[in-house]
């Protein structure tokens, strides 16, 4: 196994106790709400859009450190993004947890390189992702499972 | 416990070659018996032998290979008769696991006998295996499942239960122990209580059978279900005893092979106990091994393993309140083999990777009881829980893991 500290990096500790953007978005435009039934971690990720630009995005919900700094970190990461952006990004950061390929520049969500060492941890860090894709695509509220039904 | 059967548990841990590894680099510290034991050398063995030896259908050929291996599997059943004490090898029904066994129950003996109006009651301490086959019996037939509450410490409200009993309640299905808090009910009482107002009752014994000596007719339990995986035997095959004056009147749960005595495209008649209830071929290996299992857990003595198993549970449970930050869940009166707790600011999740990688198996998650965290308003809990093999060294390392799981969230 990695070093625990490859997977619980500085920065992910940081952001799981003070997750960024925790907050209700109530003129939000979309919203979506992931579950991971498995381990009962739940997320709501909320889009604010300006034109194609996302102007807002933030996320309530609980879960473990690892599906928090998740969700803290792709607020501070699409932020100001265009949809299309945002869309790269997040195949960038599934590559990156997978461990599947090339991952482009991340930023601060190189953080969450160690979780590719960890497969039982990997629906933890993109819950939150797999959500905001939903959210993204769906005009309103959509349901996110990690378990496909 | 004498001296000489406390050497007896503690030499038992050379009998299970798997805990002699390294984990991450560190020795394996296996505390997750509540998801499934450890299988002694005894039960692999009995196993491998059948497989290089006698494996052949059952109850069908002529030749000697089948004639051994239906010996060796109606031993089983003699084997699984004593240790529940039935008074005839045709109360015990080999099954998947506890869950079929309680899905046949709600099958055969609830289709037949609950109907609109009527009422299942269960526990609010039961394992989802415990619930949902009632959950959907009740929705097919219009009837209501009651739940009896639990107080803060985790044990069965007594009264509340005895109040939700009534004439119109026809079944009562409960846990003989909690798997997510380790709460022992007490079933001998709540049997009588439900027999008073004409309910039968089933015990789910999955998580009772290897702590606690079970007599089944003793206890008036109408069905009493277990799985043979947690109690240091195969997955795959589980128990059914049930009253044979009940089985009798229950129609099949499944058709097929086994289960017939003739058939005929217009009529079938149906075999007698057990074999009414087995259709198909069965795990033969897996009945061979659950007798082994049965036969070395009461060689090392049931009351043995649970002195040894409840001496490590409470120097568990003061170690792990030594430490700030602790929360344990579940602390009733009468307790078995788990202790389930919460960690100030780490999330389960994260203390089981933690823990993992100092080499400590535990559980994290909902325990398949998701009822139980609602109840305690919270969505997992870190779960370690104890078996005849484990040790006080190992207890220690699971103190100073979750001291490392807080250092790394410090």
């Amino acid at each position: 196994m990695a070093n625990l500290r490859d997977l619980y990096q500085e920065l992910i500790v940081d952001h799981s106790k003070q997750p960024r953007n925790f907050r209700v978005v109530t003129d939000a435009d979309r919203h979506a709400e992931g579950h991971n039934p498995l381990c009962g971690d739940r997320v709501t990720i909320y889009i604010k859009m300006e034109g194609e630009r996302i102007s807002d995005v933030a996320f309530r919900g609980s879960g473990c450190a690892i599906s928090t700094a998740s969700a803290s970190l792709l607020t501070e990461s699409l932020k100001g993004r265009t949809a299309t952006e945002a869309e790269n990004i997040f195949d960038n950061f599934h590559n990156l947890v997978t461990g599947a390929g090339e991952t482009g520049p991340l930023g601060k969500l190189a953080a969450f390189s160690g979780v590719c060492d960890y497969p039982t941890r990997v629906k933890c860090a993109t819950l939150a992702w797999h959500t905001f894709h939903a959210a993204l695509r769906g005009a309103q509220a959509d349901h996110v499972s990690t378990e496909k039904a | 416990m004498n001296a000489t059967q406390a050497v007896r548990v503690a030499e038992a841990r050379a009998d299970f070659p798997i805990l002699h590894q390294q984990v991450h680099g560190k020795p394996l510290v296996y505390l997750d018996n509540a998801a499934t034991t450890q299988k002694p050398k005894p039960v692999i063995d009995a196993i491998v032998s059948y497989y290089t030896a006698d494996n052949s259908n059952i109850h069908r050929g002529v030749h000697t290979l089948s004639e051994r291996a239906t010996v060796r599997y109606e031993a089983a059943r003699e084997r699984v008769r004593r240790f529940l004490h039935a008074a005839s090898e045709q109360e015990i029904i080999f099954t998947r696991g506890a869950t079929e066994s309680i899905n046949l129950v709600a099958a055969a003996y609830g289709r037949e006998n609950v109907g609109a109006g009527d009422e299942v009651l269960i526990t609010a301490l039961e394992h989802h295996s415990n619930i949902v086959p009632w959950q959907m019996l009740c929705n097919e037939k219009g009837a209501k499942l009651r739940v009896a509450p639990i107080n803060d410490a985790g044990e069965v409200v007594i009264g509340e239960f005895e109040r939700l009993l009534g004439r119109r309640t026809k079944v009562v299905a409960i846990s003989h122990v909690s798997n997510a808090l380790g709460t022992v009910n007490p079933v001998g009482p709540m049997i009588r209580a439900a027999h008073r107002v004409g309910a039968v009752a089933l015990v789910d014994g999955a998580q009772a059978v290897a702590h606690i000596p079970v007599d089944a007719p003793a206890l008036d339990a109408d069905f009493y279900a277990f799985s043979g995986h947690k109690v240091y035997g195969p997955t795959g095959i589980g128990v059914l005893y049930g009253k044979k004056r009940l089985l009798e009147a229950m129609p099949p749960y499944q058709g097929g092979g086994d289960m017939i005595r003739t058939v005929t495209f217009e009529k079938t008649t149906y075999n007698d106990l057990p074999y009414k209830f087995e259709a198909g071929t069965p795990n033969i290996s897996g009945v061979i091994g659950l007798a082994a299992a049965i036969e070395y857990l009461e060689n090392i003595g049931i009351e043995n393993a649970a002195a040894h198993e409840h001496d490590l549970l409470c120097y568990a449970t003061e170690q792990l309140r030594r430490i700030p930050g602790v929360r344990i869940l579940g602390t009733a009166a009468e307790k078995a083999g788990v202790l389930s707790f919460l960690l100030e600011g780490v999330h389960p999740h994260d203390a089981g990777t933690i823990l993992d990688s100092e080499g400590v198996a535990v559980r994290a998650g909902h325990h398949c009881a998701q009822p139980v965290m609602d109840r305690y308003g919270v969505s997992a809990t870190t779960r370690a829980s104890f078996a005849l093999y484990n040790t006080r060294e190992e207890v220690d390392a699971l103190a100073r893991a979750v001291r490392k799981a807080q250092e790394v969230f410090g």
